[in-house]
């Protein structure tokens, strides 16, 4: 367990896993060449933040009758104990997500909120379907998220993708 | 509005372009630290309001210092192909490319 290993290439590894599926086009990763960038409008200390997440709701409610899923919120008081996360790709022989603080920090920024760093946390969470179209996550569900956040009144997130 | 991603695939979300990162190596499945280690990841959301902060610029990466707390050797693992699964995967490939060509076809199926 060397601290100096390289980083898994997950494009790599993704790409020749689909290539031996059979599938003849390689995915095309989302990449942009410009990339907003905002500073904190006020101290931390009063900035309320926001988290968002991949992972879905425990019984799947934010999927449609044709089975199309979308942007869904939960409260953060009380924490949920277990969000649906079987149908996002992480490494499922390694490690386990029996614990939604370990992909899911509530509690965490909680504290941090309570000690005064921050300003706050924001009353709901947000879940972001993963999607093939990049389409639907820019045009439909990131807006979606975005007013969502700011409907908090967060000033600020925290994206925490599985 | 400014954001932090905490995230351990580096290389997925370098090529996408973020405002800031703050790059956890674990595997996949737990960014915001190992399962039920409430101290590295109070450590690790520290680190990432901490980088909400102090980034100057986009595409800012900060790798978090919090190690994976295991000798399992988890890196090959993930996605990996195995010659003597080449037959069993592209098997599984026809099959899922079927069933994606009769959900088309036939939209209400599940």
């Amino acid at each position: 367990m060397a601290p100096t290993e390289p980083p898994v290439r997950y494009i790599e590894r993704t790409r020749d896993y689909y290539r031996a599926l059979g599938y003849q086009h390689d995915y095309v990763w989302a990449h942009f060449d410009d990339v907003p960038f905002v500073r904190l409008a006020a101290p931390l200390a009063s900035t309320r933040i926001g988290l968002v997440t991949t992972a879905s709701p425990p019984g799947l409610e934010n999927r449609d009758a044709r089975g199309v899923r979308h942007v869904w919120s939960g409260a953060v008081a009380p924490p949920p104990t277990k969000l649906f996360t079987d149908n996002v790709a992480w490494d499922k022989e390694s490690t386990h997500t029996d614990d939604r603080a370990s992909y899911l920090p509530i509690e965490m920024v909680a504290e941090l909120a309570g000690q005064g760093v921050i300003g706050g946390l924001a009353p709901r969470f947000h879940g972001v379907p993963t999607e093939y179209s990049h389409r639907k996550t820019l045009e439909q569900d990131a807006p979606q998220i975005l007013a969502r956040l700011r409907d908090d009144g967060s000033q600020a997130a925290i994206l925490c993708p599985l | 509005m400014p954001t932090v991603i905490i995230g351990s695939a580096l290389d997925i979300v370098e090529h996408c372009g973020v405002p800031r990162l703050l790059f956890t190596d674990f595997p996949l499945g737990n960014p915001c630290g190992p399962p039920w280690r409430r101290d590295l990841q109070r450590s690790i959301v520290a680190q990432a309001i901490s980088l909400l902060v102090s980034a100057e610029r986009p595409r800012t990466t900060v790798r978090s210092p919090v190690e994976w707390p295991s000798d399992d050797p988890w890196r090959p693992r993930y996605g990996r192909v195995q010659p003597q699964e080449l037959e069993r995967l592209k098997a599984l490939g026809e099959e899922r490319r079927k069933r994606q060509q009769d959900a088309k076809v036939t939209p209400s199926r599940s």
